[in-house]
């Protein structure tokens, strides 16, 4: 997150504080994300990380603060822990709704929702209902409806936490896929060490609630694939966060 | 479309045989228990009065189970708008629906005028076949999946996208098992109206059986009974397969 333009900016919170009653849930706490860059939000159990994803999807009110995701007029993708398919309705028309929503016309929807499955390498399963998909296949739709209305924000929440690791690294693969392709600007929320490392440029580790960020790790501008698990500085980024959620270190570049 | 389990209909041969078997071996008066095939015969021979009253019965059962699932999932929709109602009317809907319909019966027929009882009938078929629609098309309306819920205010869907894409099909499980429990209790509903109208005005099913019972003919009695219990399997199956086109 060095020196950027401005319009590189695609998803920006600024001192955002949010409060449940007296209870002060988050912040304040301030960062950025550039299109085509994917920050890891790791920090405990409680500590208002879904809460901030909800308040960047308009979900959640602030107490104080500004945050803002995407662009204008169109929602970001935001891709829950629960893949929350409609159990009514064709994976086809699961990855079509955020169009529909949004008025686009039949045939349009159709072409788009195919080509957000083919990407995630389903449309052969454009027509089963949510039942017939595995955890997996059916997460693999949540993503391809997040990102069918091509928004400039992606949110997850833990979305692959229920996955096999198999499963876990090919959906993994895949936003990494659509932040290079795309340049979409990714906002993941994970409690796993490795999955922040893997996925992350910018690893922020929020503090205990109130959550603010205690470190910010730069992780290694190298491919995301198999030899970046087994290198040494995957294995130094994941003891460096892993020193940063005990409390340890704050600024490791 | 799946085959049908034979299961019930060897289970059914077999009862009604064994039937047939005790009421010959046991010498038993036809008055009292007649076997499955003087009740066979006697569908026969009273077919031409009994089907047409069988299809005046199914008539008014089906208009009231339509009134009831319009009038139950309007009155659902708007308890789920407007929370209040629902807790200032609901206990009172509960003290009607506990209220046995024969208890009302005499209030009805007398306040739709003792020579409308077509329209007593119905009324009392209502009261009893509402409430299923409406506890189920309430429960339906309120079981919207959470997370679901946040991914249409992600999108801003408009109230009406939000009814139609969301709270209707999730509503519409819930809606069908209370449409299937309403077909069935608006049957009762019409036989037991008809039998405290008293009058054979309407022509129903039920009158034929008072009618039957007053003669002592057992066997067309059964054969009523059998027509009655036919219509609600015959309902039955049509709401399953309702359901399987709807819920899968």
């Amino acid at each position: 997150m060095s020196a950027t333009a401005p319009d590189a900016i695609k998803l920006r919170v600024e001192d955002a504080q949010v409060r449940f009653g007296a209870l002060h849930v988050l912040g304040p706490i301030s960062f950025e994300v550039e299109a085509g860059e994917c920050v890891v939000l790791l920090g405990p159990s409680g500590c208002g990380k879904s809460t901030l994803l909800a308040a960047l999807a308009g979900l959640q009110d602030l107490a104080s603060g500004r945050v803002w995701a995407g662009e204008a007029g169109i929602s970001p993708g935001f891709v829950f822990q629960d893949p929350n398919l409609m159990g009514w309705a064709t994976a086809l028309d699961n990855v079509a709704l955020p169009l529909a929503l949004a008025g686009v016309v039949r045939d349009e929807q159709k072409e788009r929702a195919l080509g957000a499955l083919g990407l995630v390498g389903l449309a052969e399963f454009a027509l089963s209902r949510p039942r017939a998909l595995s955890g997996g296949m059916a997460m693999r739709v949540a993503l391809a409806r997040a990102l069918v209305n091509n928004p400039a924000a992606l949110l997850l929440d833990e979305p692959f936490g229920a996955i096999d690791e198999l499963g876990r690294r090919g959906l993994n693969d895949l936003v990494h896929a659509a932040k290079r392709d795309r340049g979409v600007a990714v906002l993941f929320v994970t409690h796993s060490v490795e999955e922040a490392v893997y996925m992350g440029d910018t690893i922020l580790v929020l503090s205990p609630r109130p959550g603010t960020i205690a470190a910010r790790i730069e992780v290694p501008h190298v491919p995301r694939d198999g030899a970046f698990l087994m290198s040494d500085a995957f294995a130094r980024t994941v003891a460096a966060a892993r020193g940063a959620l005990a409390g340890g270190a704050h600024e490791i570049a | 479309m799946k085959s049908l389990d034979p299961a019930p209909l060897i289970a059914g041969l077999l009862l009604l045989a064994i039937w047939e078997g005790l009421t010959r071996a046991l010498q038993m008066p036809p008055v009292v228990l007649p076997p499955p095939s003087a009740i066979f015969a006697a569908l026969i021979a009273r077919g031409d009065v009994l089907v047409p009253a069988a299809g005046v019965t199914l008539g008014l059962a089906l208009t009231a189970l339509g009134i009831s699932i319009v009038l139950g999932t309007g009155t659902a929709l708007i308890f789920a708008r407007v929370p209040l109602l629902e807790r200032g009317l609901g206990p009172y809907a509960l003290v009607l629906q506990a209220t046995p319909i024969v208890a009302i019966a005499p209030l009805v027929i007398i306040w739709s005028g003792i020579e409308n009882p077509r329209r007593a009938i119905l009324i009392l078929a209502i009261v009893v076949a509402v409430f299923p629609v409406l506890t189920a098309a309430l429960a339906g309306l309120k079981a919207v999946n959470p997370g679901l819920d946040r991914l249409f205010r992600l999108y801003r869907a408009t109230s009406f996208q939000r009814f139609m894409r969301l709270e209707l099909p999730t509503a519409a499980p819930f809606l069908i098992a209370g449409i299937k429990t309403a077909a069935g209790l608006s049957l009762v509903g019409v036989v037991v109206a008809e039998f405290v109208a008293g009058t054979g005005a309407t022509g129903g099913l039920s009158w034929r059986l008072v009618e039957a019972g007053n003669r002592l003919e057992t066997a067309t009695m059964f054969a009523a009974l059998f027509l009655l219990a036919g219509m609600g399997l015959v309902l039955h199956v049509c709401l399953n397969a309702l359901e399987r086109r709807f819920v899968g």
